[in-house]
Order: C-alpha cells, then sequence, then structure tokens
C-alpha cells in the first residue's frame, strides 16, 4: 500500500465529509432557479449543522442507548461507504475489505439502524416513517443489486474500483444494457434518498413523510449527525452513479499523482452536472402517493432485470 | 465489447431502444401516446435500416428504409391520429389483468424470446444475429399488448408493432426481405388499416362503444 | 480395540452415548427442578461442547467406519464419520451447548411436564440427532430418524393439556412420518437390487438415470418435508410457538439441518452423479420457499410464529444454493459448485446460532412477561437490557447485515450466482441471475422482519402495564446467549477459516476445493480471478475507528450536554402506548403489496359500534386449498370404507366366507 493509495483514500474521506452538504445546497440552489425562488447561499447547510451542534440535546424520557448511538453509526456507515466507492481513484485501499456487495450491506446498516432508532421513543411517526422506510428499502436493495450485478457481470468482478478500470479503458462504447441500468440506477436514487416523487424534503406535513418522520424525536448535535449523513447519503448515491456510468476522468494507477489532481476538478463538474440534473428531475415530477411508491420501485427492477436480459443477449 | 466497431453498436443500442418502445407500449394506457410510441419505433427501424444498409452496402435497403419513413412513421400515424379524433377513443384504463402482473408476464416472455434467440443467433451468419431475440421478443410483446386491451383500437397498435417486429426480425437475418415481398407486406398493412377503419365505424354506430367485449354476446337472448 | 482416545468416532459415540446417560439420570430424581435444571443440562452442554470440539478436529481426518453390534441380530449398525458429518457434528454440539446452558436456568416447575422427563426427552433428541448423522446405514438412519422424530413430539407436547399443543403435535407427526415414507422409499430405491441397505451398498450400486432421479426426488420430499420446505412447511407455524423455546431454537436450528445433511449425504454422496436439472427443482422449490416464508413472516402477530415463519425463509435459501450447487456440479463447472456448496454450509451453520439466539431471546421475553402476542409487548429494552442486546445481534445477523455472519453466507451466494450467465444452457443462464435478484428480496425482507421483530418487542413504549414487572435473564440464560452471540460474531470476523474447514466437505463430496490462501487469513477472496474480496476484520476495525472518531471528533469541538424530557412527538401531549405501531400495522405494506399470497378475512368497525374494533387474520392458502381438501377426501374414503363395518354377525361371516371361496378357487 503506497502513499499515493493512502493519499487518495484520505481526500476521499475527507472531501465526502466537506462537500456533502454543499451538494445538497447545490441542489436546492438548481431547484429555485428552475423554480423562480431565490435559495439560500450555498454556505447555508453547514451554518445550520454548526448552529445544531451547539444546542443541547434533548431526549426522550424512554429513549434507550440505540438511540443515542443511532446518529453516530449511521454517520460512521455513510463515512465507510464513502470511503469505499472510487469518486477519485481507483486505488482506495479499503476496498480489497468491501467490495459492491458490501457497500449495499453497509447502507442496508444505516437503514436498519435509522429505523429501529425511530421505533424506540415509541411515537405514531417514529414507528410511521420506520415502516415506510424498511418498506422502500427492501424494494429498493433488489433493483440496486441487480444494477450493480450488470456492470459486475459486464467487468467480471464485483470490486467497485475494478469495474470503474473496466468501464472507463474501453474506448467509447455504447452499453445498451448500462442504459437500461442507469434509468433504473435513478429511481432507486430518488427513493432512497427521499426526493420527489417519493417523498418531499421540504415537506413539514407528517403524515406525508417517510425520512424526515424518523428524525422527528432528534435534537442538536444527534440530528446534526443525522442530517450530514443523509446528506453523505445522497453524495454516495451521486457518486456510485457516476462510478457506474460515467466512470472517465477518475485516476487510475496508471495515471499517479497527476491522475489525481486531475480527477478532484473533473469530479467537482460531474457533480455540479448531477445535482443540477437531480434539480430537474425533481421539478417535473409530482409527488406520489405512498402506496404508489412500490410501483415505482417495481418499475426500477424490472428496468434491471431487462437491462441484465439485454446484456446477457447482446453481450453489451 | 470493446472489440464490435461503433456502428454495429449503435445497432445494438438502437435494438435496445425498440425493446424499451415495445414495453413501455405495454404499460400505456393513452391511446395517443400508444400511437405516438409507435411512430417512434417506426423512426427508429428507419435509422437501423439506414445504418445497415451504409454498413452492407446492400442498396435496396435504402428504399425499404424510404419506405418505412413514408408509411410507418408519417401515414399510418396521421391515419389513426385522424381515426381517433373522429371515434373520440382517447384512454383504455381497464385492462384485463392488472398493470404489475402484465409486466411480469412481459419480462417472462421477454427471457423466453431471449433464450429461444439464443442458440439461433449461433447458427446465423448476418452482422445483427445477436438482435434476433429483440425481434422476436418486439414480436411476442406486442401480441401481448392485443391480448391484454379491451378497446380495438389499441389492439390495431399492437398488430402494427408486431408488423415492426417481423420488420426488424426480417433484417437482422438476412438483411431485409426480398422487395416484392416487402410491397406485398406494405400494401397489405395499409389495406388492412382501411377495412379496420370502416370497421370500428360499424362496430361504434351498433354498439355506441370500442368496447370489445360487446362482441362477445354471441346470441341475442345473452 | 478402538478407544474414545485414538478414534474420533469412538469418541463421538461415546459422547452420544454420554448425553443417554444424562438423560437417563433425569429419571433419578424426576421432580426436582435444580437437580435437573442445575447439574444435567450444564453436563449436556459440556458433552456438546466436547462432541463440537472433537468434530472439528477430525474434519480434515480420512473417514472413518464402526460396526455396532446394537440392533437386530443380522442388522448391525454402521456408523462413519467423514469431513460432512464431522462438519454437521459440530453444529450440532456447538449449537446445542448454548441451548443446554440456556436450559439449565429455562425450564420451571409446573409446566407441564416432571423436569426429569423433560431432561430424558431433550438429551434422547440430542442423540438421536447425533445418531442420524453418523449412520452408516438405511437402518440405523431411519431408527434413529424415528427416535429423533418421537422425542421431538413429546417435547413439543411439553404442555400437552392445551388442545392447540397438542393438535400441533400432531400435525408435526404426520408430516415427519410422510417424510419418512419417502426417506425409507428413497433408500429402497437406492439399493439397486443389492438388497444391502448399507451406505457402502449404495455407493456401489449403479443405477439407471431414471431410477437415480426417482430415488432423487423421494428423498427431496422426504428430507423437505423434514426440513420445512414448501408445501409441506404447515407443521413449522404450529409446532414451534407450541413447544418451549429451547425446543424451539434445537428444532430450527439443528433438526431441520439433518435434513439439509440428509439431502447433502443422498445427493452428492449415495447418488455419485447427480444430474444438473435435479438442481433446478431444488433451486425453484428452494427459491418459492424463501420468498414465502419471508412474507408470511412479515404479517405474523405471534413472536415465535414469525421465527418459524423466517426459518422456513433460510431453509429455502439453503436448498437454493444446494440447487445451484447441483447444478454447477451437473454441468461440470467445478469451482463455482464448490463456491455456492460452501455458502450452503456456512448457511447452515450461520442459521443454526442466530436462529436459536432468537428463540432464546423470545424465551426469555416469554418467561419475563407471559406474552407471545406482539400486540402485548413492547419497550423491554430498558427491563431485559442483556436479553435485548444479546437479540439485537442475532436480528443484525439474519437481516445480513456485515460484519456479522449472515453476510458472509449471502456474499458467498451472491458471488456464485453473479458468475452463474456462464452456464452453457440457453434458459438457465438467464434464469439463475434473476435468481440472485429473489435471494436479494428475500435478503431485503428479512431486514424487513427484523426490525418488525426487534422493534415491536424490545423499543418502543410498553403496550401492557404488567411489563413493568418483566425481569431479565438469569445467569445460566445469559451464559447460553452469551455463547451463541459470540459464535455469531466470530463467524462473521474470521470467513477464511470456516472456509479452510468446508473446504474438507467439498473436497470430499465434489473432488474440488476453492483452496484458499491461508497466509492472508484476514480477507475471504474465494476466485482471486474475479478480484472480489471480503476482509471483516478491517471492515469491523474501519467501522470503529470512524464511530470513535466521529464522538470524540464532536465532544472535542463541541459539548455532550444532554436533558431528558418527554417525548416531543410534535407537540402532542398525551400521548400512550396505543399511539405506536402495532405488529398488524407494520405488516401492511406486505400484504398490501403481496395479497395474492395472503387468505385474508378482515373484520371493520362500523360507525354505529359501541367499542369498535379491528380485526384481521392472514391464514395459509396452501392449508385451505391443499391439506384441508385432502384431509376431507380422506374423511370421505373413511366413511366409504367404514360402511363395512355392520355391526351384524352375519355380515362377517359372510366376509370370511367370501375370502374362503376366493382363496380355494385361487390356490385350486
Amino acid at each position: 500500500m503506497n502513499t499515493l493509495a493512502a493519499v487518495t483514500q484520505l481526500l476521499e474521506i475527507v472531501f465526502a465529509i466537506l462537500a456533502a452538504p454543499v451538494f445538497v445546497g447545490w441542489v436546492n440552489q438548481c431547484r429555485a432557479w428552475l423554480q423562480n425562488r431565490r435559495a439560500p447561499s450555498l454556505l447555508q447547510p453547514y451554518r445550520g449543522i454548526h448552529k445544531l451542534f451547539h444546542k443541547e440535546a434533548v431526549i426522550a424520557e424512554n429513549a434507550s442507548g440505540l438511540f443515542r448511538a443511532a446518529p453516530y453509526v449511521v454517520f460512521a456507515t455513510m463515512v465507510a461507504a464513502a470511503a469505499i466507492i472510487p469518486s477519485m481513484g481507483t486505488r482506495l485501499p479499503l476496498t480489497t475489505a468491501a467490495d459492491s456487495i458490501a457497500l449495499v450491506g453497509l447502507l442496508a446498516t444505516a437503514r436498519v439502524f435509522l429505523a429501529l432508532a425511530a421505533m424506540d421513543v415509541g411515537t405514531a411517526f417514529g414507528t410511521l416513517g420506520a415502516r415506510r422506510e424498511m418498506m422502500l428499502g427492501f424494494l429498493a436493495e433488489p433493483a440496486l443489486l441487480m444494477v450493480i450485478f450488470v456492470a459486475a457481470m459486464i467487468s467480471q468482478t464485483t470490486s467497485l474500483p475494478m469495474i470503474a478500470e473496466h468501464l472507463s479503458g474501453e474506448e467509447m462504447a455504447l452499453y445498451p444494457s448500462l442504459a437500461f441500468t442507469a434509468v433504473a440506477f435513478t429511481l432507486v436514487l430518488l427513493a432512497e434518498n427521499a426526493r420527489i416523487p417519493i417523498d418531499n424534503p421540504a415537506t413539514h406535513l407528517e403524515l406525508t413523510m417517510i425520512h424526515e418522520a424518523m428524525l422527528l424525536e432528534y435534537s442538536a448535535r444527534h440530528l446534526a449527525l443525522m442530517e450530514w449523513g443523509a446528506a453523505l447519503k445522497l453524495f454516495n448515491y451521486a457518486c456510485i452513479g457516476l462510478t457506474l456510468f460515467v466512470p472517465f476522468g477518475v485516476a487510475t494507477e496508471a495515471q499517479g499523482p497527476v491522475g489525481l489532481l486531475l480527477a478532484v476538478p473533473v469530479l467537482g463538474i460531474k457533480l455540479l452536472v448531477a445535482g443540477a440534473a437531480l434539480a430537474v428531475l425533481e421539478t417535473v415530477s409530482a409527488k406520489l402517493r405512498v402506496f404508489r411508491a412500490p410501483e415505482f420501485l417495481a418499475t426500477a427492477f424490472l428496468f434491471a432485470v431487462l437491462g441484465l436480459l439485454v446484456h446477457l443477449l447482446l453481450g453489451a | 465489447m470493446a472489440g464490435t466497431p461503433l456502428d454495429l453498436q449503435i445497432l445494438n443500442t438502437l435494438a435496445a431502444i425498440l425493446l424499451l418502445l415495445s414495453f413501455s407500449m405495454l404499460a400505456q394506457r393513452r391511446i395517443v401516446t400508444m400511437v405516438n410510441l409507435l411512430a417512434t419505433q417506426g423512426a427508429i427501424l428507419c435509422l437501423a435500416t439506414v445504418l445497415l444498409a451504409w454498413r452492407t452496402g446492400e442498396n435496396h435497403l435504402y428504399l425499404s428504409a424510404a419506405l418505412t419513413l413514408a408509411l410507418k412513421v408519417i401515414l399510418l400515424p396521421w391515419l389513426l391520429h385522424r381515426l381517433i379524433r373522429r371515434l373520440d377513443v382517447y384512454w383504455d384504463t381497464e385492462t384485463m389483468i392488472n398493470a404489475p402482473s402484465t409486466m411480469l408476464i412481459g419480462l417472462l416472455v421477454v427471457i423466453f424470446a431471449f433464450g429461444l434467440a439464443q442458440p439461433i443467433s449461433a447458427l446465423a451468419s448476418t452482422a445483427t444475429r445477436s438482435t434476433i431475440g429483440i425481434a422476436i421478443a418486439v414480436i411476442l410483446l406486442s401480441f401481448l399488448t392485443m391480448i391484454t386491451r379491451r378497446k380495438a383500437m389499441s389492439q390495431v397498435v399492437g398488430f402494427l408493432s408486431m408488423e415492426n417486429g417481423l420488420f426488424f426480425g426480417a433484417m437482422s437475418t438476412t438483411y431485409g426481405m426480398p422487395m416484392v415481398v416487402e410491397l406485398g407486406v406494405a400494401l397489405d398493412v395499409l389495406v388492412a388499416m382501411l377495412v379496420l377503419g370502416v370497421f370500428f365505424f360499424q362496430i361504434r354506430e351498433q354498439f355506441d362503444s370500442l368496447d370489445l367485449h360487446h362482441l362477445e354476446s354471441l346470441r341475442e337472448d345473452e | 480395540m478402538l478407544t474414545p482416545a485414538s478414534s474420533p468416532l469412538a469418541a463421538c459415540l461415546a459422547l452420544l452415548a454420554a448425553w443417554g446417560v444424562v438423560g437417563l439420570a433425569g429419571l433419578v430424581r424426576p421432580r426436582s427442578v435444580e437437580f435437573a435444571g442445575r447439574t444435567l443440562f450444564p453436563l449436556g452442554a459440556l458433552c456438546g461442547l466436547g462432541l463440537a470440539v472433537v468434530a472439528v478436529r477430525s474434519i480434515a481426518l480420512p473417514p472413518e467406519q464402526i460396526e455396532l453390534l446394537v440392533g437386530l441380530p443380522d442388522l448391525p449398525f454402521h456408523m462413519r464419520l467423514d469431513p460432512l458429518a464431522a462438519v454437521f457434528l459440530a453444529l450440532l454440539g456447538a449449537a446445542s451447548a448454548g441451548i443446554s446452558l440456556f436450559s439449565a436456568g429455562y425450564f420451571r416447575k409446573g409446566e407441564g411436564a416432571l423436569p426429569g422427563l423433560l431432561c430424558l426427552e431433550y438429551h434422547l433428541f440430542l442423540a438421536s440427532m447425533g445418531l442420524v448423522i453418523l449412520a452408516d446405514d438405511a437402518y440405523a438412519f431411519m431408527v434413529a430418524w424415528e427416535t429423533m422424530a418421537l422425542s421431538s413430539y413429546f417435547l413439543v407436547t411439553t404442555q400437552h393439556r392445551i388442545p392447540d399443543i397438542r393438535r400441533a403435535g400432531f400435525l408435526y407427526l404426520l408430516i415427519a412420518h410422510l417424510g419418512a415414507i419417502g426417506i425409507l422409499l428413497s433408500f429402497g430405491v437406492m439399493q439397486g437390487g443389492s438388497w444391502q441397505f448399507t451406505f457402502d451398498a449404495m455407493r456401489a450400486a449403479q443405477l439407471d438415470p431414471q431410477w437415480a432421479s426417482v430415488a432423487f426426488l423421494l428423498a427431496f420430499f422426504g428430507f423437505g418435508a423434514k426440513a420445512g420446505l414448501v408445501p409441506l412447511h404447515v407443521w413449522l407455524p404450529e409446532a414451534h410457538p407450541a413447544a418451549p423455546s429451547p425446543v424451539s431454537a434445537l428444532m430450527s436450528g439443528v433438526m431441520l439441518k439433518t435434513a439439509i445433511y440428509g439431502v447433502l449425504r443422498v445427493t452428492f454422496d449415495l447418488l455419485g452423479q447427480p444430474q444438473w436439472w435435479w438442481g433446478l427443482v431444488a433451486l425453484g422449490v428452494g427459491l418459492f420457499s424463501a420468498f414465502y416464508g419471508v412474507v408470511f413472516a412479515a404479517v405474523q402477530t405471534d413472536m415465535k410464529r414469525l421465527l418459524a415463519w423466517s426459518s422456513i425463509e433460510n431453509v429455502g435459501i439453503i436448498f437454493a444454493a444446494i440447487g445451484i450447487t447441483v447444478v454447477f456440479h451437473g454441468l461440470g463447472m467445478s469451482a463455482l459448485a464448490s463456491l455456492s456448496l460452501i455458502a450452503a454450509l456456512y448457511h447452515c451453520v450461520n442459521h443454526a446460532f442466530m436462529k436459536s439466539l432468537l428463540f432464546l431471546g423470545t424465551g426469555a421475553v416469554l418467561h419475563a412477561t407471559g406474552e407471545r402476542n406482539l400486540g402485548r409487548l413492547g419497550g423491554l429494552i430498558h427491563r431485559m437490557p442483556w436479553v435485548a442486546w444479546l437479540t439485537l445481534v442475532g436480528a443484525l445477523a439474519i437481516a445480513g447485515l456485515p460484519p456479522l455472519n449472515g453476510f458472509v453466507s449471502e456474499w458467498l451466494l451472491l458471488q456464485a450466482f453473479l458468475f452463474a450467465d456462464t452456464v452453457p444452457r440457453p434458459f438457465i443462464n438467464m434464469l439463475l441471475p434473476i435468481g440472485a435478484a429473489l435471494v436479494a428480496l428475500c435478503a431485503a425482507l428479512a431486514g424487513y422482519v427484523m426490525v418488525k421483530f426487534f422493534g415491536v418487542i424490545f423499543l418502543g413504549q410498553p403496550r401492557e402495564p404488567n411489563l413493568a414487572q418483566a425481569h431479565d435473564a438469569g445467569p445460566f440464560e445469559r451464559a447460553g446467549l452469551v455463547w451463541l452471540a459470540l459464535a455469531c460474531v466470530v463467524l462473521g470476523i474470521l470467513p477464511v477459516q470456516v472456509i479452510g474447514e468446508f473446504d474438507q466437505v467439498s473436497r470430499a463430496l465434489l473432488a474440488t476445493e476453492l483452496g484458499q490462501d491461508a497466509a492472508q487469513w484476514w480477507l475471504l477472496a474465494p476466485t482471486p480471478a474475479r478480484g472480489a474480496s471480503y476482509g471483516p476484520l478491517a471492515f469491523l476495525l474501519a467501522g470503529g475507528i470512524l464511530t470513535g472518531l466521529t464522538v470524540l471528533g464532536v465532544r472535542a469541538v463541541y459539548h455532550q450536554r444532554v436533558r431528558r424530557g418527554p417525548a416531543w412527538d410534535c407537540g402532542f401531549v398525551r400521548l400512550d402506548a396505543r399511539m405506536q405501531d402495532t405488529a398488524e400495522g407494520f405488516g401492511q405494506p406486505i400484504r398490501h403489496i403481496f395479497q395474492p399470497f395472503f387468505g385474508m378475512s378482515r373484520e371493520l368497525p362500523t360507525p354505529f359500534d359501541a367499542a369498535p374494533s379491528y380485526r384481521v387474520t392472514v391464514t395459509d392458502r396452501i392449508w385451505a386449498a391443499g391439506y384441508e381438501r385432502v384431509g376431507r377426501s380422506v374423511r370421505r374414503v373413511a366413511d366409504l370404507v367404514a360402511r363395512l363395518q355392520q355391526g351384524r354377525i352375519s355380515t362377517y361371516l359372510l366376509y370370511s366366507f367370501v375370502t374362503l371361496i376366493v382363496l380355494l378357487w385361487i390356490v385350486l
């Protein structure tokens, strides 16, 4: 494990932690432009988190240790996930310990702890949110796994850096199967990160909430960690999408330190475009009723399976 | 995949889009959108024919592409839109089986078609042999569309989509059909459209609706 | 002269006999709970531990056979210890050690059967399972199998005064015997004309492909009935809640695995050359079972029925893994066959510990609260912290979360499915990756089920006032739970060592092995050419370090002030326990999405009810459509035959007369 690999790994983790809130801010900015509003400044999420950290935490009397531990666990799992996604470089030492299936497992761990914490205090909204989140989870996880499967079948490995190297190393090739799975992945991203059309991240109506409902009992630093973790989750999903479908510009092993220096601005540009695209998608869709969310995710699963079948038939 | 030249990759992509369109047609409830999807299918077919003609140098395929453009992208959809406006039938919301089951059956049909096509692909000798499976899948999916619909108009769209699939299949295996056969098929389709148009008016006169289950009562006293 | 010191097989048999002795010792003072509980069960646990140690030592040794002069004069018992048997014996020993420790503190007076009798039945159950695994001829196998069925029947009907429990026991015995008929017939086919029922004779017999298929299908039916595959699963959700919790743990954790052992033995060992399409049968039935089980588990309102249905799901996944092993092996893809066989074995061992842990947790809850119904539990993490946190380990493990053991077997299975597109058969290479999607769906649904299970029982507010008197588990119970939880963690963190042992089984049954590089003990990379790897220790360390850094970072930069107050609940003041989700409520999305699978009946309140109530009952359609119909037709046939019973003497004399005439006519 040489120093370049260690530097790449550390840089990815730090970049993810620092850039996730501003990514959310950027998406809000794009949405505001599209809706003819004025958005708060791009640094507003940081100010929000800083304000929350200063406050005194108020915890329900019947909350258990699980409730207090969950924000740290969720945040740590999201940082760990960011560490194993090759957003900047493919030489990441931690990816030998965790491949793409373990990545899906990490995301599932965060989801389970979030749901358990929501059930801990025993309010109506918390259990409502937990139930809905697990419902989305059990439909989105197979779709995500199928998307990763198709990419893994094309690259003959489940290790994300190797997938990125394989897909970026080919001459600009059109993969119809990856096009299908890209659609499926977008749908899964919208569902898992509580975006319109599944959930409105800016709503205040508790009965329509999915993700927000699980955070209602949290305050101060716990809420700050949970919100940061949610921003990290969106950042991670965006990076997974970029790795699988637009892997060009990622620093491969052969490129050395120069490649890494170039990869950072390339990643920034890619994230800007991805954020804008996300804002466009959110603006043109309306929020679905909750019982239609399974159909939405079933469509995602269908696209993923179609992508798999097209790959098996066409070899592409 | 890196070894195949760019035009073959584009052909494969077009074939995948064709599959996607057939699936969307299966799920669509709005008849106007179905006709638009049909027109898009025709356009994709035209593009694919032109690309194949450029690759293989068979000039009759250019004529074929022009015919496809004229008939399937311009004339037939225009006819169908006119029919829709005159018959005032825009929605086909009820189906025989519900949406998720239809999708599931569609998926199984696609698996069946792809499974059939794999040994055939190994035997064929054309450059586009791997897209035979998609052609069979499009035919079967259109058939499924015809089966699961209630309104006559959707069934006609399914029938035309089946013909598109047949055309694509012919192109994949033998670089198109002989010109005579193609002109004959095109004429047949046109005549069928005109006859069906007349038919629709008669049905609507009789039953005041284009819902096909009215045709199921075979006796007067039912 | 074979002594236990020189021969592992003799040592194992001696330990099984020791179990028998411990059981019989229970009859010395049958009514004393202290004697049975504090003395005999811990002794049994010790024997189990010894069995596990001996078995693990003997996995790498060559197979060993013994002929015991027990049984009928011409039919002695043949016993054999080979790597496959050693793995399952180790499973039996290690899991039962934890369960026996728990039982030492669990069984109390006034529960139906005498403690001494319970001790006898329990240890006889354990010994008979060991004999099933060691048996090397059909006779010994069937004797041990029957003993296992009967002793577990008596254990299930411990509280025999309750009619529901008697009914559950009857159903269990019925289906166990249906399965036994299948297994017996399969042995009959496999002897292939030599009329020698030893397994060696069966290995040597050369069967026609059709007869081999018949034997496989009969064995699949028979062992599937015992394992709980759909549609022969109906006894599981009845018998497991009826039995005392340690018995449910033994049945779910260990007994179902003896059926899996049987399938493996028959398919790979006795029927030498399995045909690849058998694997499709196993795969299809297994996947359907897994899906059916988990979907039903999500809508249950009784905590032990939920776990029983979850067992059906896990058994389905194990059979799916065995199915693709047979497919790969039959088509000559040996590396992948080895990978999927190891995935199947790993899942067997994992499930034994995870499910036992969960069942024992429910046992502790049942003892503390007297409630099995999820609608009357809640908030127990405050009153029973040991049980709650250890059960959490089990729940997270079954949900397949890294770095625990459930994730390892799931990872291995998905790796095997992933490369199934190289199968050289046109339809199969497309259906297998879709099978992977189904496995992923079942795993995700298992997460849903576990959140429901843990959340409704241990989290939230107590739904009944008497839950405030719940007490935590005693020292023996804690020891048993800790042992099982530790096993889950260790199996998750050190997969390379475990797979090294399973490789011996793979070499014995499939003549190939994965061959892991022992130098890299912290990294699991079964197929180095593919580049996929998983290092659970590094994973756990990284996760722990990140969590620790987060805590320290927040504490250093900001502060740690906390104030306790009432739950906010968006400002609603009068929050009570009835406002949180019920078990039915948590299962509502599954009921809604997978409606065709359930037979549902609902009672809805009207606006004019003085005391409105809502009730929804979910029943198994297979029971109504299949079993009740069969039961009715059997009843009808029985009624027809009953007409023979006239009651008049002259009619019976007429029967004898007619029989005599017919016999005379035939003979002469």
